[in-house]
């Protein structure tokens, strides 16, 4: 069977008066990465947040997996419950990491599994710890995350999404607030989970990392997709006059 | 030369004594219920109905911009000619005074939830819990070490704010001394007494919490 792991169709959301998503349409293939890109502004966040219903659209559908859910006019919305265990099956990344200042790193991993899912609290320590190996932060258990680095904050950020054993991840600008030195660790865990063959969605500005990793290239502008396609050749030969213009910008940088 | 006669005093220690065991008493109800008043308002300020979100504003704005002395009066005189119905002056006083402290509390209560940033409870939300579990797990836990000191600050107020309500000849610390005051023609030493009281019994709350704010500045 190779029906996708993930669906939308036609998507729209609208903040007030401003339409940032109009007639969203896109299949991802389990064990894909896509790489959503496009100027500020131009709706892929907010397209990531919907997978998760951190936002809730307006119109259209999403399934992930085997779970669905309508959004046109008459659809009941889901309620809170029913969000929440949706929301479990996708891990997110956050560009500003958001992890619990009042936790250590490992109980931020655990948090996760012990709260949402009850996991006895002996297996959900077993689970944090090899995932925190995992992304090379096994010396750093116990520590708070105000002592961590930028790049370590979002390792752990990635694990405590992995503890949830996600069918999705999604990650959104997980490296822009990344000091540059830093970039290349967090890169690394994304290579090998994609590697591992998880299915990933990265909203992201690097290019050249999106080339590299990504199976697919998503193009958006104006809360619509303008081009998508196989990401080498999105990269270096966009169909769409403006991916190319996006794109010459970091072609022609340093 | 004026010569202090604390002697004159002493023989109502025992009205000191009463009077602060009612003014430390006085306290202790009005922080309490206040609290309470404070977190429902201070949710509704939260809440989605809008209902509640207005009903909440209006009264946490009356009271903090209405005197206490205006608003103990007002419950005391005005209120039973409203109601027609006649309360005595130490439930006015609870009322009032829990009232009053709640409207404070309340804003402390509802802004250390929201100073709480928004990505803490996606984060929390993103791995599945519900927003109950969130506000618990997640947001409160921080939020509540932000209101500690606040709170008791308020609290310290209060206990102050109490000596108001010897206008409504509630016999705190203040009416028994204005009493005693009057008995002995000794307002000096009795006021001085009166005021070295409260400071005793606040220095050690304005230690604890020093300390707390310190402690809270140090862990994450």
């Amino acid at each position: 069977m190779t029906t996708s792991k993930i669906e939308i169709s036609g998507l729209r959301k609208q903040f007030g008066d401003l339409v940032v998503l109009r007639d969203i349409n896109l299949k991802v293939d389990a064990g894909a990465v896509i790489a959503l890109i496009g100027p500020s502004g131009s709706g892929k966040s907010t397209l990531l947040r919907c997978l998760n219903l951190l936002v809730i659209p307006e119109g259209g559908r999403i399934r992930i997996g085997d779970d669905a859910f309508a959004f046109d006019g008459g659809a009941k919305l889901p309620g809170v419950r029913e969000q929440a265990r949706f929301r479990s099956n996708t891990g997110m990344v956050f560009q500003h990491f958001n992890l619990f200042p009042h936790m250590t790193v490992l109980q931020n991993v655990m948090e996760g599994p012990l709260s949402v899912k009850n996991m006895p609290k002996a297996e959900a320590d077993a689970l944090a710890r090899r995932l925190l190996d995992k992304v090379g932060l096994s010396d750093k258990v116990d520590v708070f995350p105000n002592k961590l680095s930028g790049g370590q904050k979002q390792r752990v950020a990635i694990a405590r999404a992995l503890a949830m054993e996600p069918s999705v991840m999604l990650f959104d600008e997980a490296t822009s607030a990344l000091d540059p030195e830093l970039v290349g660790e967090v890169l690394g865990v994304m290579r090998a989970l994609a590697a591992e063959g998880m299915t990933m969605i990265i909203v992201t500005h690097e290019i050249g990392f999106a080339r590299e990793v990504a199976d697919r290239l998503v193009f958006m502008r104006d809360g619509v997709i303008v081009e998508e396609g196989p990401a080498r050749e999105v990269i270096d030969s966009p169909k769409e006059e403006a991916t190319r213009a996006f794109l010459s910008h970091f072609h022609n940088r340093g | 030369m004026y010569t202090w006669r604390f002697d004159a005093v002493w023989g109502y220690r025992d009205l000191f004594l009463t009077g602060t065991a009612v003014t430390i008493g006085l306290t202790i109800a009005v922080v309490i219920l206040g609290l309470v008043v404070g977190l429902v308002a201070g949710l509704a300020q939260l809440s989605r109905s809008p209902t509640l979100r207005w009903l909440s504003w209006l009264y946490i704005e009356m009271f903090r911009l209405t005197p206490l002395l205006v608003l103990l009066l007002w419950f005391y005189y005005a209120l039973p000619m409203l109601t027609g119905i006649k309360i005595d002056a130490l439930t006015a006083a609870v009322v009032t005074l829990s009232l009053y402290g709640g409207s404070f509390y309340a804003e402390v209560i509802r802004g250390g939830i929201v100073s709480i940033e928004a990505g803490q409870s996606e984060a929390g939300l993103a791995l599945g819990m519900t927003p109950g579990k969130v506000m618990r797990r997640i947001v409160l836990p921080q939020a509540i070490k932000r209101m500690i000191p606040p709170l008791m600050n308020q609290s310290i107020i209060q206990f102050k704010n109490t000596s108001l309500v010897s206008v409504l000849a509630v016999p705190d610390l203040l009416y028994q001394g204005q009493i005693v005051a009057m008995e002995t023609y000794r307002a000096l030493e009795v006021y001085s007494v009166i005021a070295a009281i409260y400071f005793v019994v606040l220095l050690p709350a304005t230690v604890i919490v020093k300390r707390a704010e310190k402690r809270l500045s140090q862990s994450n």
